[in-house]
């Protein structure tokens, strides 16, 4: 039996007056791949930065309703520590511009200011960079600016940083949607791999990835969680006509 | 044959062009007449001894500025070390707090207070430390040229730190990160060649201000390091001399110019050159 490792009880997001994320009910498992799907503008990304508390940090955003960790209230815990148990790769690669790309895996460490011995630093960046499937590309201009890099290097060095903090749960915002299809394939791979160790709550557009690596699917749709089942099942036998249309590309 | 409305356009066209580029020329005129002006008069009356040398009395040849240029580095190190932190801190506050009703309001204080006219600071600073203390001081300057300091340092560094993408910030905060270190250790890294250049410009500007000097550093004849006596200033100096009857004081006031005049134009350039180098890419 899986343990519930996120779960959400009628939960709402706002912008201001704007209802973006309604009423969404949702039990994520421990070391699962969740895809998370919807047309553009249907909240996914809101519902995402919920999980981790990011949502709030916007001028007039406000939720309402239950989100846990465990059996943890995320929204009666301290930030600070959600954060470092909920990564986040975002939509866009967001490197940081004055760090090099070794100090750009290490930046949850050294920002935070926790001390790390020398070749412990090194292992983390290595192998976050492993990882990422980046580090065969990287490994000899590790002291460069993390900028220099091609955007989807930049995303891949994104999932680096935030798997070298070794979070319980992932989030990442259509990570690959920068990649092309061969750096794709491997953080697909990745993903796979980080499954043992991580619960992973993926947005993507992409269907075909999701039926790849996901074991569950949520649709959402103006807000609303239409539909939330296993992958499989939701692909071949869509119990919402809504759903339905989705993913034969009625709408998109 | 060309079309004559074509002809007339083209035409009118190439002489506004040249119209542009003539005024573009223009006004490195005045910047270049005063460049030349003063290296001419000045340059023969710098010598090593003129760094070493205080003001001779009146009616004896040489002498130098070597109290003037001791007093400039200190008013200025001082009128610094009050301006820059806060400036920034400002900065930050208002780059921060776009809407807030607090921000608005002290937004409009340092306009208000880029505009104040310097012998108006001056004075003011008169009032409220050079009469309570019972004396002119250098400190009393360099709090009246900290004034004049801190808008520029305040909006260079409002200016900069908003144009950073709020991305910067998330992918700190989602990091784990208190909001704190996100602002000291990634926002103003990443600002820093912005920043400095503020204040590298705020201290070119107010190095050859006199007027909040006259009543408050007021002017020493000696070399003096203790700030909270009169001080001699480059422009004070300029000031006091080039009015002054005598020929050997017009020589150095001259020789004071040219000094101060290069020190500017190297605050300046450097200032160019750091930030073109240590510009962070984004
Ligand atoms: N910063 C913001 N301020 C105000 N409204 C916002 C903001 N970000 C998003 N919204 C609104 O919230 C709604 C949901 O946006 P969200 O980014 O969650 O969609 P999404 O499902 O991630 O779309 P996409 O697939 O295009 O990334 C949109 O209608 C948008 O107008
Ligand atoms: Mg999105």
């Amino acid at each position: 039996m899986e343990s519930t490792i996120i779960s959400s009880k009628n939960f709402n997001a706002y912008f201001g007056a704007n209802h973006v994320v309604k009423n969404v009910s949702i039990e994520i498992p421990q070391n699962n791949i969740i895809a998370v799907m919807g047309p553009s503008g249907c909240g996914k990304t809101t519902y995402l930065r919920c999980i981790n508390r990011m949502h709030e940090l916007i001028p007039g955003a406000t939720t309402e309703g239950e989100m846990k960790l465990h059996k943890d209230n995320i929204y009666e815990m301290n930030p600070i520590l959600v954060r470092l148990r909920i990564g986040m790769v975002f939509q866009r690669p967001n490197p940081f511009p004055n760090l090099s790309i070794y100090d750009n895996v290490i930046a949850g460490y050294k920002l935070n200011g926790m001390k790390l011995q020398r070749a412990e630093r090194d292992n983390i960046v290595e192998g976050s960079l492993r990882k990422a499937a980046l580090w065969n590309e990287v490994k000899d201009t590790l002291h460069k600016k993390g900028t220099f890099l091609s955007g989807g290097q930049q995303q891949r060095l994104c999932i680096a940083r935030a798997i070298a903090m070794e979070p319980e749960v992932l989030l990442l915002d259509e990570p690959t949607s920068a990649l092309d299809p061969i750096s794709t394939a491997s953080v697909e791979e990745l993903l796979f791999d980080l499954k043992k160790n991580y619960t992973l709550v993926l947005v993507t557009h992409n269907m075909q990835q999701a039926a790849r690596v996901s074991d569950k699917t949520a649709f959402f749709y103006l807000g609303e969680l239409v539909e939330y089942d296993k992958t499989k099942e939701m692909f071949t036998n869509p119990k919402d006509n809504r759903t339905q249309s989705y993913i034969t590309g009625r709408f998109s | 044959m060309m079309n004559p409305k074509l002809r007339y356009r083209l035409v009118k066209s190439k002489s506004v062009e040249w119209i542009i580029v003539l005024f573009a020329f223009l006004i490195t005129v005045p910047l270049i007449a005063i460049i030349f002006f003063v290296l001419k008069t000045g340059i023969s009356k710098i010598s090593w001894h003129f760094f070493t040398n205080i003001p001779k009395p009146v009616g004896e040849a040489g002498g130098g500025i070597a109290n003037a240029l001791v007093g400039s580095l200190l008013i200025v190190l001082v009128a610094a070390l009050i301006a820059v932190p806060i400036g920034i801190l400002c900065g930050i506050y208002l780059s921060e707090n776009k809407d807030s009703k607090l921000a608005s309001y002290s937004r409009l204080a340092v306009d208000v207070l880029q505009g104040t006219p310097s012998i108006v600071t001056g004075i003011v600073i008169y009032f409220w430390l050079v009469k309570p203390l019972g004396t002119f001081s250098a400190v009393s300057g360099s709090v009246a040229l900290a004034i004049m300091m801190l808008p520029i340092v305040i909006r260079s560094t409002e200016e900069t730190l908003k144009l950073l993408p709020s991305s910067l910030k998330e992918a700190g905060l989602a990091l784990g990160l208190p909001y704190h270190k996100v602002i000291l250790r990634v926002v103003v890294p990443c600002g820093f060649s912005g920043i400095l250049s503020g204040v590298m410009l705020s201290v070119a500007r107010i190095a050859g201000e006199t007027a909040p000097l006259l009543f408050t550093a007021f002017g020493n004849p000696y070399i003096s390091t203790n700030v909270l006596k009169p001080m001699q200033s480059l422009p004070l100096l300029i000031f006091n001399y080039a009015t002054s009857p005598y020929e050997e004081w017009h020589d150095l006031a001259w020789g004071a110019s040219l000094i101060l005049l290069i020190w500017v134009l190297l605050l300046n350039i450097t200032t160019k050159l750091i930030t073109r180098k240590w510009k962070v890419q984004l």
